[in-house]
C-alpha cells in the first residue's frame, strides 16, 4: 500500500477493483465503512461477481474478467476529455511535461516500437525521454534512432540526465499528449464492447470517480484498492500501472485517503517480499546480480540510477544510495569476511542467470532438472497453476521436504485422486514431512499491507515434535556447513563465512534476527551535519546512517530504524493519534522510516501548503526551513519548495511516472489492453495482436491452452471466501461448518440453459483437467454482452482439495480447483493467470 | 451494570407477581444491527458458538452462503443471505443477522405454561431457564420470529440469551465484540434508537436509500434487537423478517382477557402435557423449511 489500512477512513471515494476486501480482508474493510459513515464517502465496486464487498457499494459494475485495463484506460480517457484532472499536480509531480524520444510508437496495432517477433521481446531503446541537454529544455529535433537490431538484447542506454520538456503540455511527443492519444481509443463504446459494462453504467462510474476533481478542486481524495484480481493476469503489472497513472492524473497519490493500495492476501506476504521472497531481488528490493555483473563496481553501476530530469526540477534520486545499502547488506551477511579488498564479498552472492520464478521451478522439476524441493508455509500442489502438472513434477523429484501444520496436498501428492496402488509403487520421491509451528506458536514480526512491522509474542509453545521454522532451517544450514568444513567443496567460502552469530546457533532467536535486519555501526560514526555520534556496535537509528565503506552492517535497509538503541520499535503499542488522521506514529513501526503514507510531499501544493487543510499530513515550515508534519515527511527535509524537488524521490526523475521508460516494464511504457491467454473473443483493439506480445506459453506436454473453437467458451475466475483461509481451514471444524463443501457459482441463465439446478453436482472442465462440485446458481453473476455476443462467466472458490475434514470423510469429489488453471505468467512479476481462463460446464 | 441487571420483571406460567415487576431501571438494553454495513462475514456466528460452548455441527451446502436454513438449538445466531432484485433492476445481496429479538412483549413467554421457564429481566433481556422448561414447545407458537428451538437430547428449548451472562458483568454480547465492521452496537435502547435513526437518515439523505428506516416493531411492544434496513417497507426481503409481527391472537387471548380461563386451562394443560409426555414421549419440533437461503 502507498497508504495504509486505517488511512482509508480519510477517503472521499473508494474504488475497489480486482479485490474483495469485505470477504478477504474483513477487518481492514471496516475503514471503508468508517469513511462511508463518517465522511459520506462513496464506494464503487468493479468485479466479475456481485460480492459481499459489492453488497455495501454505492455503484457496482460487473466486468468481464481480464478487461480491467480497458476499463481503467476508459477512465483515463474520460478524465482527460472532461478535464477532471489535477493540472498543477500533473505538471509538477509527474512526467507529463517530459518529451519522449522520437521514434517511440504507440501500440495502435498492439505493438510498441522495437518489437522483435523472433524472440518475442522488445528493444526498449526508444522507450525513453528526449535528451534536453543542448537545448536547455527547448525541444531539439533529433534524427530517428537506428532501427533496433533483432537478436540478443543490447544493454539499454541510461536515461538522459537532462530531459526535454514542454510546460504547456502541448508538444505532440510530451507524455501528456501521448497518454491522451493512447487512451483516446478507449471510448465508452469500446469499454462496453470489451468489458461488458454498458456504456451508461460506465459513464455513470467514470463521472462519479472523477467527480472529486470537478472544477479543478483539489480538496477531495479518492483511493484505489485492489488485490490479486488485478495481479493474476498475463498483464497484471500493467493493470496496476493503469491505476497508478489514473491516480497520478487525478492527483491522488501521496495524500491521506488516496493512493494505490494493494491488499496482501496473507498476514506476512509483504514481509516475505521485503526480505527477498522473490528470485530476482535481494532484501530491500536491491536487484539480484547477474553473471554480466563482472564485479561489484559493474553491479553497482547497473543498479544505481542517476537522476534524469528537465532543468526546472530537482531530483533527490534516493536510489543513488544503492551502494550504501548493498555494502551494508554484504557486511551483514559475511561480517569480517567481507573486506574492501574482496569487494565486500560480492563474489559470494549467487549470480542469477535465468528465470527462477514459481512456475519455472515447477516446469524445471517437470522437465527433470530440479531434483528436490523444500516447501515451507505453502501448499505448492494446491496453489498451482495446473496442479496436475505440479503433481507430475513431484513424481519425478528425488526428494520433497514439507514443513506444515497439517498433512496437505503437496506432501500427499503421491496419493492424490487417480493414482492407483500400482502407480504409487513406482513413485520414487522421498517425502519428509516436518511438523512445524503455527503462527500463534512463534514470536517475531508480521509486516502487513500497510507496511507495518508488528512484533508478536508466542501464545503457546509448538505441540509435540513440531519445531519452529527458523530452528529447522538453522539446523539444516549448520549441518551443510559442517559437511563443507569436513569435506570441503567447490566453493565453500560463502557457506563457511556466512554470519551466524546467534546466541543459540541451533535455535536463532528472532529478536536477534530482527536486530540484525535493522543493522548496526561497525565503527564509531558521526553525522557531519548534526554532530550526533553512534558508537561501534550500536544499532543504527535509520538507513540515513548506512555507509558504503564497510562501517555499517544492515540486513535490510528498509527495516533500519525498526530495532534501535531505543529498543524494539515494532513492539510499540501507543494508541495516541494527535492528528486524528489515523497515523498512530507510535504504534508498531512502518517502513520506510516509520512513515505511514508514502510520497506525502505530494499532499501539498508546489509551494508546500496542504491541498486540503483539514487533512494536513506534512507541510513546509518557512521559519524552521524544514518539512514538518503529523507523519514523517517522505522527502529531503530541508528542500525548499522553491527548489522544485519532485516528491517521488525513489524515481530518478523525482516525479511520478505516467510514462514508464526503458526497462521499467517488459511490455510497454503505457498499459495496453490484451486478452487473457484463453479468451472467448478477439482483441477488439487489434485482432492481430490478441495477447500480451511478450508473454510466452510453457511448452511441456502438460501445458495446453484452449480457445472458444475447442468448445471452451465460459470464462472462469477463482477466488477465496471469508469463511476459509487458503488450504488450511478445511482442517478446522468451525470453518468447515460455515462452508462445508466446494461449490461453483454460475448464473441463473446458464444453469437454465444446461438444465442445472442449485445443489446439483456439476463438472467444470478446462483443456487441462476437470473439477467437480455442487452448483451455486446465483443472480450475482449475470450473462454479459461482449461485442454483441452473449457470454457467461462462472466463479469457483479455491479452498478445497483432497486432504481435510470433509475430504477425508469422502464427502466431496476431492478435486483441486487449480487443476483447471493454465501455466502462463505476467512478464514483469511472473504471477500466474488464475483469473479469466476458459472452461465448459456440464451436469454430472 | 451489575447483577441487578438480571432482576426479573416477567415470568412465564407464574401465578404470583414477579419479584422485579416494579423495579425501576434507568435503561433497557438493546442491540443495533445495521444491515447496510454487514458484510456477512459470520464472525458473529462463530463468536456466539465459542462463547456459548457449542462446537461443530454437520452442515450441507444449500445453494447459498448461508450456514444453515435457520437458527438451531445450538446455533443461535445466523446470517440470512438473500439475493434481492429491486424495482430498478439492480441487485442487492441482503445479509441479516437473525437471532432472538428480545421482544418487549415476548410471545414466547406469554405462551409458555411452565413456571419460570422463560423470564424477562428488567433490562429487557428474554431468557430461557432450561431447568424449568418442560419441552412442550408452546413458546414456538408464541414467537413471531421462529426463534425457540428444541434440543432433542435434553428435551429443552434454547435460543439466544443476548449474552445475559456477559451483560450482567458489564460486557457486551459476544457477537457485538466480534463484528469487524462495527455494524453491531450494544447499549441502552434509547442510545441505540438514536444511533439507528441517525444512520437511517444518513442513508436516506446521502446514499439514495429513500426508504431506509429502523425496524423496531410495535406489534411486540418494540424489540431489544433493532435493525437499520435499506428499505424498511420490505423487511420480508431480508430472509423472512415479518412486516408486522404480532403475538398470535390465540396466545394473546389465552393470557389476556381470558386469563382466568387460561389459568384453569393451564393447569389442565400442564397436566395434559405431562400425561402426553409420559404416554408419547417428547414433542418433536421440526424446524420449518423457511427462508429461501439466497436461492434465486
Ligand atoms: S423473538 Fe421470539 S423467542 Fe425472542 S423474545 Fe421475541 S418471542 Fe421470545
Ligand atoms: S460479525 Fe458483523 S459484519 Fe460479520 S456477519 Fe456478523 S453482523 Fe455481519
Amino acid at each position: 500500500m502507498t497508504n495504509g489500512w486505517i488511512d482509508i477512513k480519510n477517503t472521499d471515494l473508494a474504488l475497489v477493483m480486482g479485490g474483495n476486501p469485505a470477504e478477504n480482508h474483513p477487518c481492514g474493510f471496516k475503514w471503508v465503512i468508517e469513511a462511508k459513515r463518517n465522511r459520506n464517502a462513496k464506494l464503487i465496486v468493479v468485479d466479475p461477481r456481485f460480492t459481499r464487498t459489492a453488497a455495501t457499494s454505492d455503484l457496482f459494475c460487473q466486468i468481464r474478467a481480464g478487461t480491467d485495463i480497458a476499463f481503467l484506460g476508459g477512465m483515463i480517457n474520460y478524465a482527460i476529455a472532461n478535464n477532471r484532472i489535477a493540472h498543477d499536480y500533473l505538471l509538477n509531480y509527474t512526467n507529463a511535461a517530459f518529451i519522449v524520444k522520437e521514434g517511440f510508437k504507440l501500440p495502435e496495432d498492439g505493438l510498441y516500437s522495437g518489437f522483435d517477433h523472433a524472440t518475442q521481446t522488445y528493444d526498449r531503446s526508444t522507450w525513453t525521454y528526449e535528451d534536453g541537454s543542448d537545448s536547455g529544455g527547448v525541444v531539439a529535433s533529433h534524427a530517428a534512432p537506428a532501427a533496433a537490431a533483432p537478436g540478443a538484447p543490447k544493454p539499454l542506454p541510461p536515461l538522459p540526465a537532462k530531459v526535454a520538456y514542454d510546460l504547456t503540455l502541448q508538444h505532440p511527443r510530451c507524455v501528456f499528449q501521448l497518454l491522451k492519444q493512447q487512451y483516446s481509443r478507449y471510448t465508452p463504446e469500446m469499454v462496453e464492447r470489451v468489458t461488458g459494462i454498458s456504456k451508461d453504467q460506465f459513464l455513470k462510474t467514470a463521472e462519479l470517480f472523477t467527480s472529486i476533481r470537478k472544477d479543478g478542486d483539489m480538496k477531495k481524495v479518492a483511493t484505489i484498492i485492489y488485490a490479486v484480481g488485478w495481479t493474476q493476469h498475463s498483464f497484471g503489472t500493467q493493470t496496476i500501472r493503469t491505476a497508478a497513472m489514473l491516480q497520478l492524473l487525478l492527483g491522488n497519490v501521496g495524500r491521506a485517503g488516496g493512493g494505490v493500495n494493494a491488499l496482501r492476501g496473507h498476514s506476512n506476504i509483504q514481509g516475505a517480499t521485503d526480505l527477498a521472497g522473490v528470485f530476482d531481488i535481494l532484501p530491500g528490493y536491491l536487484k539480484v546480480p547477474t553473471p554480466a555483473d563482472g564485479d561489484l563496481a559493474a553491479y553497482l553501476k547497473r543498479t544505481t540510477p542517476t537522476s534524469s530530469k528537465p532543468n526546472p526540477w530537482d531530483s533527490y534520486n534516493y536510489w543513488s544510495n544503492t551502494p550504501k545499502f548493498t555494502v551494508s547488506l554484504l557486511k551483514s551477511m559475511y561480517g569480517d569476511a567481507a573486506t574492501k579488498e574482496n569487494q565486500w564479498a560480492f563474489d559470494y552472492l549467487p549470480k542469477v542467470d535465468r528465470n527462477y520464478s514459481w512456475t519455472q521451478i515447477w516446469d524445471n522439476m517437470y522437465r527433470g532438472s530440479v531434483k528436490g524441493l523444500l516447501a515451507f508455509g505453502m501448499n505448492g500442489v494446491a496453489i498451482g497453476p495446473d496442479s496436475q502438472k505440479n503433481i507430475e513434477a513431484l513424481k519425478k523429484a528425488d526428494f520433497l521436504v514439507v514443513g506444515e501444520i497439517y498433512p496437505d496436498e503437496t506432501s500427499e501428492f503421491w496419493r492424490s485422486p487417480g493414482i492407483t496402488l500400482d502407480e504409487m509403487k513406482t513413485i520414487q520421491t522421498t517425502v519428509y514431512r516436518l511438523p512445524c509451528a503455527g503462527f500463534a506458536e512463534k514470536d517475531g514480526t508480521m509486516t502487513n499491507s500497510a507496511r507495518w512491522l508488528q512484533w508478536k509474542y508466542a501464545a503457546v509453545p509448538p505441540p509435540g515434535d513440531a519445531r519452529l521454522d527458523q530452528d529447522i532451517l538453522a539446523q539444516i544450514f549448520l549441518k551443510v556447513r559442517g559437511l563443507y568444513q569436513t569435506r570441503g567443496g567447490k566453493f565453500p567460502d560463502p557457506i563457511l563465512n556466512l554470519t551466524w552469530a546467534y546466541s543459540d546457533p541451533q535455535h536463532p532467536p528472532l529478536a536477534e534476527v530482527a536486530k540484525e535486519l535493522n543493522g548496526k555501526a561497525l565503527a564509531d560514526l558521526t553525522d557531519p551535519k548534526t554532530q550526533v555520534t553512534i558508537k561501534k556496535g550500536q544499532q543504527v537509528p535509520g538507513f540515513a546512517w548506512l555507509k558504503d565503506d564497510g562501517t555499517t552492517a544492515c540486513g535490510n535497509w528498509l527495516y533500519a530504524g525498526s530495532w534501535t538503541e531505543a529498543g524494539n520499535q515494532m513492539a510499540r503499542r501507543d494508541t495516541s493519534d494527535p492528528s486524528g488522521l489515523g497515523v498512530y506514529q507510535n504504534w508498531a513501526w512502518s517502513w520506510p522510516a516509520n512513515r505511514r503514507v508514502m510520497y506525502n510531499r505530494a499532499s501539498c501544493d508546489p509551494s508546500g501548503k496542504p491541498w486540503d487543510a483539514s487533512r494536513k499530513q506534512v507541510w513546509w515550515n518557512e521559519t524552521a526551513q524544514s518539512w514538518v508534519g503529523n507523519d514523517v515527511p517522505d522527502f529531503k527535509l530541508d528542500s525548499n519548495p522553491k527548489d522544485h524537488m519532485g516528491p517521488f524521490i525513489m524515481n530518478p526523475e523525482g516525479v511520478g511516472r505516467i510514462f514508464g521508460p526503458l526497462a521499467a516494464f517488459a511490455d510497454g511504457p503505457f498499459p495496453e489492453h490484451y486478452e487473457p491467454i484463453e479468451s472467448p473473443v478477439a482483441n477488439l483493439f487489434h485482432p492481430n495482436q490478441p495477447n500480451n506480445p511478450v508473454v510466452k506459453k510453457m511448452k511441456t506436454p502438460a501445458d495446453k491452452y484452449a480457445g472458444p473453437n475447442d468448445g471452451y467458451n465460459v470464462i472462469c475466475t477463482t477466488y477465496r471466501l471469508t469463511e476459509h483461509y487458503h488450504y488450511w481451514t478445511k482442517n478446522n471444524p468451525m470453518n468447515v461448518q460455515l462452508v462445508p463443501e466446494p461449490f461453483i457459482e454460475l448464473p441463473v441463465e446458464l444453469a437454465q440453459e444446461l438444465g442445472i439446478k442449485g445443489n446439483d453436482k456439476i463438472k467444470v472442465s478446462s483443456i487441462r483437467s476437470y473439477y467437480i462440485a455442487k452448483a451455486f446458481v446465483t443472480k450475482r453473476i449475470k450473462p454479459m454482452m461482449i461485442d454483441g455476443k452473449k457470454t457467461y462467466q462462472i466463479g469457483i472458490p479455491i479452498h478445497q482439495g483432497y486432504r481435510g475434514i470433509q475430504e477425508d470423510a469422502g464427502r466431496d469429489a476431492r478435486t483441486i480447483l487449480n487443476r483447471l488453471t493454465p501455466t502462463v505468467v505476467d512478464p514483469n512479476a511472473y504471477t500466474p493467470e488464475f483469473k479469466g481462463f476458459l472452461v465448459k460446464v456440464e451436469k454430472v | 451494570m451489575s447483577q441487578a441487571t438480571l432482576a426479573i420483571k416477567k415470568i412465564s406460567g407464574h401465578p404470583g407477581p414477579a419479584p422485579g415487576a416494579d423495579v425501576e431501571r434507568d435503561y433497557q438494553v438493546a442491540k443495533l444491527i445495521d444491515t447496510t454495513t454487514c458484510i456477512g462475514c459470520k464472525a458473529c456466528e462463530v463468536a456466539c458458538l465459542e462463547w456459548n460452548g457449542y462446537t461443530f455441527t454437520e452442515t450441507t451446502f444449500d445453494n447459498s452462503y448461508q450456514t444453515m436454513p435457520s437458527t438451531a438449538w445450538n446455533y443461535w445466531n445466523l446470517i440470512k443471505f438473500n439475493e434481492h432484485e429491486r424495482e430498478d433492476g439492480t441487485l442487492q445481496l441482503l445479509m441479516r443477522k437473525d437471532q432472538c429479538m428480545h421482544c418487549a412483549d415476548p410471545g414466547c413467554l406469554m405462551a409458555c405454561p411452565a413456571d419460570g421457564a422463560i423470564v424477562q429481566y428488567t433490562n429487557g433481556i428474554v431468557d430461557f431457564q432450561q431447568q424449568n422448561c418442560i419441552g412442550c414447545g408452546y413458546c414456538v407458537s408464541g414467537c413471531p420470529f421462529d426463534i425457540p428451538k428444541f434440543n432433542p437430547t435434553t428435551k429443552k428449548m434454547f435460543k439466544c440469551t443476548l449474552c445475559s451472562d456477559r451483560v450482567s458483568q458489564g460486557l457486551e454480547p459476544a457477537c457485538i465484540k466480534s463484528c469487524p465492521t462495527g455494524c453491531l452496537h450494544f447499549g441502552s435502547k434509547e442510545d441505540m434508537t438514536y444511533l439507528a435513526e441517525s444512520r437511517a437518515k444518513q442513508l436516506r439523505e446521502n446514499f439514495g436509500f429513500e426508504k431506509a428506516g429502523v425496524y423496531d416493531p410495535a406489534g411486540v411492544g418494540g424489540t431489544g434487537v433493532i435493525y437499520v434496513l435499506h428499505d424498511v417497507t420490505d423487511p420480508e426481503a431480508y430472509g423472512g423478517l415479518p412486516k408486522d409481527p404480532h403475538i398470535p391472537w390465540v396466545v394473546r387471548f389465552w393470557k389476556g382477557p381470558a386469563k382466568w380461563i387460561g389459568n384453569l386451562a393451564m393447569l389442565f394443560g400442564v397436566l395434559g402435557v405431562t400425561l402426553h409426555y409420559f404416554r408419547y414421549g417428547p414433542k418433536e419440533i421440526h424446524p420449518p423449511k423457511n427462508g429461501d437461503g439466497g436461492k434465486p
